[in-house]
Protein backbone atom coordinates (compact mmCIF):
# COMPACT_ATOMS: atom_id res chain seq x y z
CA UNK A 1 0.00 0.00 0.00
CA UNK A 2 2.80 2.08 1.06
CA UNK A 3 4.30 1.67 -2.60
CA UNK A 4 1.92 2.52 -4.58
CA UNK A 5 1.21 5.66 -2.32
CA UNK A 6 4.61 6.73 -3.37
CA UNK A 7 4.76 5.31 -6.52
CA UNK A 8 1.26 7.65 -7.36
CA UNK A 9 2.83 11.29 -5.81
CA UNK A 10 6.57 9.90 -8.00
CA UNK A 11 4.13 9.76 -10.78
CA UNK A 12 2.20 12.74 -10.45
CA UNK A 13 5.52 14.64 -10.47
CA UNK A 14 6.14 13.17 -14.14
CA UNK A 15 3.19 14.56 -15.36
CA UNK A 16 3.04 17.83 -13.18
CA UNK A 17 7.27 18.72 -14.34
CA UNK A 18 6.12 17.42 -18.03
CA UNK A 19 3.07 20.04 -18.17
CA UNK A 20 5.69 22.50 -16.73
CA UNK A 21 8.06 21.56 -20.03
CA UNK A 22 5.01 22.41 -22.41
CA UNK A 23 3.86 25.05 -20.90
CA UNK A 24 6.94 27.69 -19.62
CA UNK A 25 7.60 30.58 -21.61
CA UNK A 26 10.97 30.70 -20.60
CA UNK A 27 13.03 27.35 -23.22
CA UNK A 28 15.75 26.85 -20.57
CA UNK A 29 13.22 26.05 -17.39
CA UNK A 30 11.65 23.92 -19.93
CA UNK A 31 14.58 21.88 -20.94
CA UNK A 32 15.15 21.90 -16.94
CA UNK A 33 11.61 20.54 -16.11
CA UNK A 34 12.06 17.93 -18.69
CA UNK A 35 15.37 16.36 -16.99
CA UNK A 36 13.44 16.94 -13.77
CA UNK A 37 10.11 14.34 -15.27
CA UNK A 38 13.55 12.26 -16.09
CA UNK A 39 14.28 11.89 -12.84
CA UNK A 40 11.09 11.35 -11.22
CA UNK A 41 10.38 8.22 -13.40
CA UNK A 42 14.53 7.19 -12.71
CA UNK A 43 13.29 7.28 -8.45
CA UNK A 44 9.61 5.17 -9.75
CA UNK A 45 11.83 2.63 -11.67
CA UNK A 46 13.54 2.22 -8.39
CA UNK A 47 10.26 1.95 -6.29
CA UNK A 48 9.21 -0.50 -8.61
CA UNK A 49 12.64 -2.58 -8.21
CA UNK A 50 14.07 -2.07 -11.83
CA UNK A 51 17.80 -0.74 -10.92
CA UNK A 52 18.77 -1.30 -14.47
CA UNK A 53 16.44 1.22 -15.91
CA UNK A 54 17.02 3.46 -13.64
CA UNK A 55 20.07 3.90 -13.40
CA UNK A 56 20.30 4.73 -17.68
CA UNK A 57 17.41 6.71 -16.81
CA UNK A 58 18.74 9.11 -14.11
CA UNK A 59 22.34 8.98 -16.13
CA UNK A 60 20.92 9.15 -19.98
CA UNK A 61 17.45 11.05 -19.26
CA UNK A 62 18.23 13.35 -16.59
CA UNK A 63 21.59 13.90 -16.88
CA UNK A 64 23.58 14.08 -20.43
CA UNK A 65 20.16 15.03 -22.59
CA UNK A 66 19.11 18.14 -20.60
CA UNK A 67 22.97 19.30 -21.07
CA UNK A 68 22.74 18.77 -24.64
CA UNK A 69 19.47 20.86 -24.73
CA UNK A 70 21.19 23.38 -22.69
CA UNK A 71 24.25 23.35 -25.07
CA UNK A 72 22.02 23.03 -28.04
CA UNK A 73 19.61 25.91 -26.58
CA UNK A 74 23.24 28.13 -26.06
CA UNK A 75 23.86 27.45 -30.17
CA UNK A 76 20.63 28.38 -31.64
CA UNK A 77 20.20 31.72 -29.54
CA UNK A 78 24.03 33.08 -29.84
CA UNK A 79 24.08 36.66 -30.18
CA UNK A 80 25.37 36.45 -34.24
CA UNK A 81 28.69 39.20 -32.86
CA UNK A 82 31.41 37.49 -33.61
CA UNK B 1 -11.52 23.46 -37.98
CA UNK B 2 -10.80 19.84 -39.82
CA UNK B 3 -7.32 20.30 -37.94
CA UNK B 4 -9.36 20.91 -34.41
CA UNK B 5 -11.72 17.76 -35.38
CA UNK B 6 -8.48 15.47 -36.48
CA UNK B 7 -6.85 16.54 -33.00
CA UNK B 8 -10.00 15.97 -31.16
CA UNK B 9 -10.72 12.84 -32.66
CA UNK B 10 -7.02 11.57 -32.23
CA UNK B 11 -7.32 12.74 -28.28
CA UNK B 12 -10.63 10.58 -27.83
CA UNK B 13 -8.70 7.74 -29.77
CA UNK B 14 -5.95 7.76 -27.47
CA UNK B 15 -8.42 8.20 -24.13
CA UNK B 16 -9.93 4.90 -25.11
CA UNK B 17 -6.97 3.29 -25.61
CA UNK B 18 -5.51 3.94 -22.43
CA UNK B 19 -8.91 3.34 -20.64
CA UNK B 20 -8.65 -0.12 -21.91
CA UNK B 21 -5.17 -0.72 -20.54
CA UNK B 22 -6.46 0.99 -17.29
CA UNK B 23 -9.99 -0.57 -17.12
CA UNK B 24 -8.73 -4.13 -17.90
CA UNK B 25 -5.12 -4.22 -15.76
CA UNK B 26 -4.56 -7.13 -13.73
CA UNK B 27 -0.81 -7.86 -12.64
CA UNK B 28 0.32 -11.33 -13.53
CA UNK B 29 0.95 -13.43 -10.95
CA UNK B 30 3.26 -16.28 -12.45
CA UNK B 31 5.71 -15.72 -15.35
CA UNK B 32 5.19 -16.88 -18.41
CA UNK B 33 6.90 -19.63 -19.79
CA UNK B 34 9.80 -17.91 -22.08
CA UNK B 35 11.00 -15.90 -18.70
CA UNK B 36 10.59 -19.38 -16.48
CA UNK B 37 12.79 -21.09 -18.36
CA UNK B 38 15.39 -17.77 -17.77
CA UNK B 39 15.34 -17.20 -14.43
CA UNK B 40 15.63 -21.23 -14.44
CA UNK B 41 18.65 -22.09 -16.41
CA UNK B 42 20.18 -18.89 -17.03
CA UNK B 43 22.31 -19.07 -14.03
CA UNK B 44 23.04 -22.75 -14.55
CA UNK B 45 23.05 -22.15 -18.30
CA UNK B 46 25.30 -19.05 -18.45
CA UNK B 47 26.90 -18.48 -14.93
CA UNK B 48 25.35 -14.96 -14.70
CA UNK B 49 23.34 -14.21 -11.61
CA UNK B 50 22.15 -10.95 -12.97
CA UNK B 51 19.49 -12.52 -15.30
CA UNK B 52 19.16 -9.37 -17.10
CA UNK B 53 22.28 -9.00 -17.56
CA UNK B 54 22.19 -13.12 -19.01
CA UNK B 55 18.98 -11.70 -21.52
CA UNK B 56 20.74 -8.82 -22.35
CA UNK B 57 24.33 -9.51 -23.92
CA UNK B 58 23.62 -13.68 -24.50
CA UNK B 59 19.77 -14.65 -25.04
CA UNK B 60 19.05 -11.22 -26.87
CA UNK B 61 23.02 -10.50 -27.85
CA UNK B 62 21.91 -9.35 -31.16
CA UNK B 63 19.89 -7.05 -30.22
CA UNK B 64 22.10 -5.00 -28.47
CA UNK B 65 25.00 -5.56 -30.94
CA UNK B 66 21.76 -3.59 -33.00
CA UNK B 67 21.75 -0.99 -30.39
CA UNK B 68 25.65 -0.08 -29.85
CA UNK B 69 24.80 0.20 -33.63
CA UNK B 70 22.55 2.82 -33.74
CA UNK B 71 24.02 4.53 -31.11
CA UNK B 72 27.50 4.91 -33.07
CA UNK B 73 25.63 5.82 -36.11
CA UNK B 74 23.82 8.70 -33.85
CA UNK B 75 26.88 9.88 -33.04
CA UNK B 76 28.58 9.85 -35.86
CA UNK B 77 25.71 11.73 -36.96
CA UNK B 78 26.08 14.51 -34.62
CA UNK B 79 29.86 14.35 -35.58
CA UNK B 80 29.62 14.58 -39.14
CA UNK B 81 27.08 17.43 -38.46
CA UNK B 82 28.83 19.56 -36.09
CA UNK B 83 32.67 18.73 -37.61
CA UNK B 84 35.03 21.61 -36.92
CA UNK B 85 35.67 23.10 -40.49
CA UNK B 86 39.78 23.31 -41.08
CA UNK B 87 41.40 26.28 -39.59
CA UNK B 88 38.14 27.18 -37.26
CA UNK B 89 39.70 27.75 -33.59
CA UNK B 90 36.62 27.42 -31.28
CA UNK B 91 38.66 27.41 -28.06
CA UNK B 92 39.39 30.81 -27.55
CA UNK B 93 36.00 32.84 -27.66
CA UNK B 94 35.12 34.68 -24.50
CA UNK B 95 33.12 32.42 -21.76
CA UNK B 96 31.87 32.93 -18.34
CA UNK B 97 34.01 31.13 -16.15
CA UNK B 98 32.43 28.00 -14.15
CA UNK B 99 30.95 28.68 -10.87
CA UNK B 100 33.63 27.80 -7.77
CA UNK B 101 31.47 25.43 -6.76
CA UNK B 102 31.54 22.63 -9.90
CA UNK B 103 35.26 23.95 -10.06
CA UNK B 104 36.13 22.86 -6.68
CA UNK B 105 33.38 19.72 -6.21
CA UNK B 106 35.01 18.12 -9.57
CA UNK B 107 38.55 17.35 -7.86
CA UNK B 108 36.45 15.41 -5.10
CA UNK B 109 33.50 13.96 -7.46
CA UNK B 110 34.90 13.19 -10.53
CA UNK B 111 37.15 9.80 -9.55
CA UNK B 112 34.30 8.62 -7.61
CA UNK B 113 31.77 9.26 -10.67
CA UNK B 114 34.83 6.91 -12.67
CA UNK B 115 35.32 4.28 -10.41
CA UNK B 116 31.32 4.07 -10.05
CA UNK B 117 31.15 3.57 -13.63
CA UNK B 118 33.87 1.12 -14.53
CA UNK B 119 32.22 -0.93 -11.23
CA UNK B 120 28.58 -0.70 -12.74
CA UNK B 121 30.27 -2.56 -16.09
CA UNK B 122 32.45 -4.49 -14.54
CA UNK B 123 29.74 -6.08 -12.16
CA UNK B 124 27.44 -5.75 -15.15
CA UNK B 125 27.10 -10.02 -14.29
CA UNK B 126 26.49 -9.80 -10.58
CA UNK B 127 24.46 -6.66 -9.67
CA UNK B 128 22.23 -4.58 -11.48
CA UNK B 129 23.75 -2.28 -14.15
CA UNK B 130 26.03 -3.14 -16.68
CA UNK B 131 28.09 -1.50 -19.91
CA UNK B 132 25.27 0.83 -21.20
CA UNK B 133 24.84 2.15 -17.55
CA UNK B 134 28.86 2.34 -16.60
CA UNK B 135 29.34 4.04 -19.61
CA UNK B 136 26.48 6.41 -19.16
CA UNK B 137 28.19 7.10 -15.75
CA UNK B 138 31.55 7.61 -17.19
CA UNK B 139 30.08 9.90 -19.78
CA UNK B 140 28.15 11.87 -17.27
CA UNK B 141 30.98 12.43 -15.47
CA UNK B 142 32.98 13.85 -18.45
CA UNK B 143 30.09 16.27 -18.87
CA UNK B 144 30.45 17.63 -15.28
CA UNK B 145 34.27 17.98 -16.41
CA UNK B 146 33.00 19.90 -19.67
CA UNK B 147 31.06 22.10 -17.10
CA UNK B 148 33.58 22.51 -14.70
CA UNK B 149 36.06 24.24 -17.44
CA UNK B 150 34.89 24.55 -20.89
CA UNK B 151 37.99 25.27 -21.91
CA UNK B 152 38.73 21.64 -21.90
CA UNK B 153 39.88 19.79 -25.37
CA UNK B 154 39.14 15.92 -25.47
CA UNK B 155 42.20 14.11 -26.72
CA UNK B 156 40.01 12.90 -30.04
CA UNK B 157 43.02 10.51 -31.15
CA UNK B 158 42.79 8.28 -27.92
CA UNK B 159 38.45 8.82 -28.18
CA UNK B 160 38.23 7.65 -31.85
CA UNK B 161 40.55 4.38 -30.90
CA UNK B 162 39.17 3.24 -27.58
CA UNK B 163 35.68 3.51 -29.29
CA UNK B 164 36.08 1.97 -32.84
CA UNK B 165 38.71 -0.84 -30.73
CA UNK B 166 35.83 -1.26 -28.27
CA UNK B 167 33.23 -2.14 -30.90
CA UNK B 168 35.57 -4.17 -33.15
CA UNK B 169 36.35 -6.33 -30.68
CA UNK B 170 33.35 -6.71 -29.68
CA UNK B 171 32.16 -8.12 -32.64
CA UNK B 172 35.40 -10.73 -32.60
CA UNK B 173 34.26 -12.01 -29.05
CA UNK B 174 30.77 -12.96 -30.86
CA UNK B 175 32.09 -14.42 -33.48
CA UNK B 176 34.36 -16.21 -30.93
CA UNK B 177 31.62 -17.48 -28.97
CA UNK B 178 30.19 -18.49 -32.84
CA UNK B 179 33.39 -20.59 -33.44
CA UNK B 180 34.77 -22.13 -30.53
CA UNK B 181 30.93 -22.31 -28.58
CA UNK B 182 27.31 -22.79 -29.13
CA UNK B 183 26.66 -19.33 -31.40
CA UNK B 184 27.21 -15.34 -31.70
CA UNK B 185 27.77 -13.82 -29.27
CA UNK B 186 27.66 -17.00 -27.07
CA UNK B 187 29.40 -16.54 -23.58
CA UNK B 188 30.52 -20.22 -22.90
CA UNK B 189 34.00 -20.20 -24.71
CA UNK B 190 35.93 -19.15 -21.55
CA UNK B 191 35.16 -21.36 -18.40
CA UNK B 192 31.73 -19.85 -16.60
CA UNK B 193 33.77 -20.53 -13.33
CA UNK B 194 32.52 -19.88 -9.76
CA UNK B 195 28.67 -18.43 -9.74
CA UNK B 196 29.16 -15.30 -8.26
CA UNK B 197 32.58 -14.26 -8.01
CA UNK B 198 33.70 -11.35 -10.37
CA UNK B 199 35.69 -13.60 -12.80
CA UNK B 200 32.70 -15.48 -14.10
CA UNK B 201 30.41 -16.02 -16.57
CA UNK B 202 32.47 -16.29 -19.70
CA UNK B 203 32.91 -13.67 -21.57
CA UNK B 204 29.77 -11.22 -20.10
CA UNK B 205 32.35 -9.15 -18.10
CA UNK B 206 34.64 -8.92 -21.33
CA UNK B 207 31.72 -8.22 -23.39
CA UNK B 208 30.56 -5.23 -20.86
CA UNK B 209 33.97 -3.64 -20.42
CA UNK B 210 33.92 -3.32 -24.59
CA UNK B 211 30.20 -1.63 -24.46
CA UNK B 212 30.61 0.33 -21.46
CA UNK B 213 33.91 2.17 -22.79
CA UNK B 214 31.93 1.93 -26.02
CA UNK B 215 29.30 3.74 -24.87
CA UNK B 216 31.38 6.06 -22.45
CA UNK B 217 33.58 7.66 -25.70
CA UNK B 218 30.58 7.82 -27.72
CA UNK B 219 28.06 9.68 -25.94
CA UNK B 220 31.41 12.00 -24.59
CA UNK B 221 32.32 12.63 -28.23
CA UNK B 222 28.51 13.88 -28.73
CA UNK B 223 28.58 15.84 -25.60
CA UNK B 224 31.89 17.68 -26.30
CA UNK B 225 30.90 18.36 -30.44
CA UNK B 226 27.81 20.07 -28.92
CA UNK B 227 29.83 21.91 -26.61
CA UNK B 228 31.53 24.22 -29.38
Amino acid sequence: MMLVLIATVLCAGIVLSALLAVHLGNIVSAAISAGMASLFASIVYVALAAPDVAMTEAAIGSGLTTVIFLYAIRRTTESPEK
Amino acid sequence: MIKRATILLTLVLLGVIFLQMVTKYSPSTALNPLSRHYVAAGPDELGATNIVTAVIVTYRGLDTLGEVAVLFISAAGVGLLLRRKAGENPGKKQRRPSSELVGTAIHFLLPLIFVLGIYIFLNGHLTPGGGFQGGAVLASGIMLLLLADPDTRLNHGIIEWLESSSGFSYVVVGVLGLVLAGGFLDNRFIGLGTLGQLFSAGAIPIIYIFIGLKVGTELSAVLERMKD
